[in-house]
């Protein structure tokens, strides 16, 4: 029987009501008294001079308050990169300064360069057009590789366009090397890990309100970790002292790594705010979104497998070309190194990984996290290139990937990239995926659309990643410049209500259904009393927010630590409201009992006594019922997950349809089970958005060629099927209270390879032999090219 | 700036507005009826279907003056007299068919416009009809299931939850 409450139950999720009301609170939906409305003034060009910015006319328009421009912040700090990264060579990465509005240059389509706060955004809209800007056009660099031979510089000043130069791991590159030379099998491969857009449906948007009486500043904004944003206003942008800024991301309409960040416009309507006394607003338009937002991926990669005869690996090596657009995201510098490098084992007892990657300035947006950050590059590579050797070996695609597995007794595992993995078991996951994705079955459903005209493939997959970002020890050790802990405060009401205050932040996660279950469980309480507060630094003591699928096995476990300390203290009020010793004191379904008697006070009672405190022994027991836990993970979690995809492909035009997706998981522990599943879901969608439809394009002159939905392609609902998931292969997080390992980016990671490797199965079989591989996404006109050699 | 009268689930509403502004800017600005979202500016994403004297619109492909005398229906005038969801709110509940709430809006706005005219709609039929909606969370899967539900039918074939 399903559990119906509690861990492993999946209750309706109570964030829905709002939602489907039209009564969520998303930062475009609050209003304010007096607020006006800023719009950005926003490069054309790709790389440009500014030689002059005239704002007069613009000042001079209905409705205008002020106009802003590079000028006005140079003198403030800039939004730094999070990670330092290291080259080979020893020296440190470069950091160009990355200014709240342009100054002195224009480095990429969209680059704001002045701002105009009106009475209403038409208003703005109209002053932006009258902003004379004159802009010197220089010529841009787009395309990775020429970046790096020379050319035109994204920033003058520091007369390169390689950020870093890194290797992973330096000591191992002499014998991978070796390795390489002696082995009898070598298979190489190019590769494109295509450039995305994010594409949360909600735009960002950000209200500035500054109240002089207190000199206190308000920021609304699309987030993902509200108190990293205000850390990073206070610490390196403004200056404004962290206890005079709060931060609050309301209903935040999607993520996926974009609203991780700090961008200017935060900043910029803080600084408006301040200067008028009037709130400012800023929503942008999908446009904007498109020119502006972090973007995903964009490697290029040349990875070499070398294999014994029987396809035994035994070494891995890559070079990859990283592009991080025109400024430094804060992540960026993380993304494509110890998020991507360090996974470059795979599932697999490899001996042998040497990781090459060249982080690229171009005159292109930022490029940062997107969902699976750096994991789904990792596994496109590995993935892609056992798929090719398993063919030209002649070994099953299932079989070279479980004869290199790492073996369940060979856990907590040390792959040849440097991480331990705590555990797993890869074969299960495979054998799950055999049965469900019935592959014994494919041949008759081949020949059944080889009877349609129908070329069809099957591609399987199997993937690692390291989530639960991230133990601080380890991560300061590579180079972060924070600790990447999590907090939750849970606070006991008199009445025995329960507020739970997390650092990390619901945008689509169902944190306020999920974690409610974790306390309810540990307290024998019913969930209904149990309220999660997040998305607001007044209210919750600190966090670092959602992203890396960490949380739940990371702010989760802060969780399960400050429930637990509420469970001490709970038991020493007992224990006195019983006159009996603490050690005496059994807690069990919500009360507490003297142990071998029927003596007993409930969880409420002990609640309503720590508030009201008469008879109370305060000099060992303070009053009130409430306790915060910092909880910072050990090791990265580990899941893993076997993927099989069906793919029917039209001889005649190229398209490709997805017909069957199966992906099994091990989740480690599954708090809600239908939560799981919708992640799952949604990240399969968008790792099938890679591989078929997705690529953001800029040309020559760094003009970007998708920059809307007609230009660039989402999957629809038609485009993709039901899909087949399983969790039911667990094995257990060693490391947190929870067990839990993270299932956030899982589909995203494990499905582009899947699918290519689909679509040149079936290509293969259809008789071109000579099709080895095709770069997302995988288009008609693609596809169709690839058919006619 | 002219003045501009419709009824808003079922209620009159009114107000003065510019030739350019568009009836999702009005629904959500002076009558602030914030359910409607934008999620785009080139009419692709779907966030701000509505329905105008019964047919489901794209709020944002209409101007507010266009709408004068309509009959307009918004995801808050969706629940039951009683404030309970209705059959497809409760359907999208049941099937954890949302998750970030963004595109729901007009989501169930478009399903309820399906169903009207399609009462029992195949899985394609469904998929091809969300054609002109963008959700980037669900994958679909849980969306599709829960309009075929919300229309009677029997779901509990489709995977799992």
């Amino acid at each position: 029987m399903p559990k119906d409450h509690g861990i492993g139950a999946s209750p309706k999720r109570r964030e829905d009501v709002r939602f489907l009301t039209g009564r969520g609170k998303y930062t475009d939906d609050i209003a304010l008294q007096r607020q006006t409305h800023a719009v950005f003034a926003r490069s054309q060009v790709a790389n440009g001079r500014i030689v002059n910015i005239d704002t007069t006319k613009a000042e001079a328009m209905p409705g205008v308050l002020a106009v802003f421009t590079g000028a006005d912040f140079a003198d403030v700090g800039g939004n730094p990169a999070g990670w330092l990264i290291n080259s080979r060579d020893g020296e440190p990465m470069k950091e160009p300064k990355r200014p709240v509005l342009a100054h002195g240059k224009v480095r990429h389509v969209g680059d704001a360069y002045a701002a105009v706060i009106a009475e209403t955004a038409e208003q703005a809209r109209d002053a932006v057009e009258a902003i004379e800007a004159e802009i010197e056009e220089l010529p841009a660099v787009t395309d990775m590789k020429a970046a790096v031979a020379g050319g035109a510089l994204v920033h003058d000043e520091i007369g390169t366009n390689v950020c870093f130069d890194w290797g992973w791991i330096e000591d191992n590159r002499a014998a991978t090397d070796a390795a390489i030379k002696a082995a009898p099998h070598v298979f190489t491969l190019e590769l494109v890990n295509n450039r995305l857009v994010p594409n949360a449906m909600e735009p960002r948007a950000s209200i500035g309100d500054y109240d002089p009486g207190t000199g206190d500043y308000t920021l609304y904004t699309t987030s993902q970790n509200p108190h990293l944003t205000r850390l990073l206003i206070s610490a390196f942008v403004l200056g404004i002292p962290e206890n005079k800024l709060r931060v609050i991301a309301p209903d935040v309409g999607g993520g996926f790594g974009s609203k991780i960040y700090h961008y200017g416009e935060e900043a910029l309507v803080l600084a408006a705010a301040k200067k008028l006394g009037r709130p400012v607003r800023w929503t942008a338009s999908r446009s904007e979104s498109f020119l502006t937002d972090a973007h995903g991926r964009d490697h290029v990669t040349k990875i070499e497998l070398a294999c014994e005869e029987d396809g035994t690996f035994v070494a891995f090596r890559t070079e990859t070309y990283a592009n991080v657009g025109a400024y430094l995201s804060n992540f960026s510098t993380a993304t494509p190194t110890f998020l991507h490098g360090t996974l470059m084992a795979g599932n697999y007892k490899v001996p042998n990984v040497y990781v090459n990657v060249k982080a690229v300035f171009t005159n292109t947006a930022p490029v940062d996290a997107y969902r699976g950050a750096g994991r789904p590059e990792a596994t496109f590579s590995i993935e892609r290139i056992i798929d090719m050797a398993a063919r030209k070996l002649g070994i099953d695609p299932v079989e070279i990937r479980r004869r290199n597995f790492v073996q369940p007794d060979q856990f907590p595992f040390t792959s040849a990239a440097g991480l331990q993995y705590d555990t797993g078991n890869y074969d299960a996951l495979m054998d799950k995926l055999g049965d469900l994705a019935d592959l014994s079955g494919f041949e008759a459903r081949r020949a059944a659309s080889a009877a349609k005209g129908k070329l069809r493939g099957l591609g399987v997959n199997s993937y690692i990643e390291a989530c639960g970002i991230a133990p601080s020890n380890l991560v300061g050790v590579l180079g972060s410049r924070v600790g990447l802990y999590d907090a939750a405060t849970v606070r006991v009401n008199a009445t025995g209500n329960i507020s739970v205050m997390v650092g990390a932040h619901s945008h689509g996660q169902g944190h306020e259904t999920a974690f409610p279950q974790v306390v309810a469980d540990m307290l024998g309480i019913d969930e209904s009393s149990i309220e999660i507060v997040h998305g607001d630094s007044s209210k919750i003591p600190f966090g670092m927010g959602t992203y890396g699928s960490r949380s739940l096995a990371v702010c989760g476990s802060a969780v399960v630590r400050a429930t637990d300390k509420i469970i001490a203290k709970a038991r020493k009020i007992a224990a006195h409201m019983l006159e009996a010793s603490d050690a005496d004191i059994e807690f069990k379904d919500g009360k507490f009992s003297v142990a071998g008697t029927d003596r007993s006070v409930g969880f409420g009672e002990v609640a309503l006594k720590a508030y009201i405190p008469h008879n109370f022994p305060i000099e060992d027991i303070e009053p009130g019922l409430e306790e915060t836990a910092f909880y910072d993970p050990a090791n990265f979690t580990y899941p893993a997950g076997a993927y099989a995809c069906e793919v029917e492909v039209d001889p005649e035009t190229g398209v490709v349809s997805v017909e069957r997706f199966t992906a099994v998981d091990d989740f480690g522990n599954v708090i809600n089970p239908m939560i799981v599943a919708g992640q799952v879901h949604g990240g399969l969608a968008q790792g099938i958005g890679q591989a078929l439809f997705e690529g953001c394009t800029y040309d020559e002159n760094g003009q970007i060629l998708s920059a809307s939905y007609m230009d660039y392609t989402m999957p629809r609902a038609d485009d993709v099927p039901f899909y087949t998931v399983d969790h039911s292969c667990q094995t257990p997080c060693t490391h947190n209270p929870l067990g839990v390992k993270g299932c956030g980016e899982a589909g995203a990671i494990g499905s582009p390879p899947t699918i290519v490797n689909a679509v040149v199965d079936a290509l293969q079989r259809g008789g071109m032999s000579h099709v080895t591989h095709i770069d997302m996404p995988l288009t008609p006109a693609r596809v169709w090219a690839a058919m006619q050699g | 700036m002219a003045k501009v009268s419709m009824t808003v689930n079922g209620a009159a509403a009114s107000g003065e507005v510019e030739g350019r502004t568009l009836l999702v800017e009005f629904l959500r600005g002076p009558l602030g009826l914030t359910g409607t979202h934008v999620g785009c500016d080139t009419s692709q994403c779907g966030a701000c279907v509505v329905h105008v004297n019964g047919e489901a619109v794209k709020a944002c492909t209409m101007f507010a003056a266009e709408a004068d005398g309509a009959e307009v229906r918004t995801i808050e005038g969706m629940a039951n007299a009683d404030g309970s969801l209705g059959v497809i709110q409760q359907a999208f509940q049941d099937h954890h068919g949302l998750q970030c709430g963004f595109c729901t809006p007009g989501m169930v706005m478009s399903a309820a416009a399906l169903l009207k005219d399609n009462p029992k709609p195949t899985e394609a039929e469904v998929r091809k009809y969300l054609e002109g909606n963008i959700c980037r969370c669900t994958g679909y899967h849980n969306i599709v299931k829960a309009i075929m539900a919300a229309s009677g039918q029997d779901v509990s074939a489709i995977a799992a939850e």
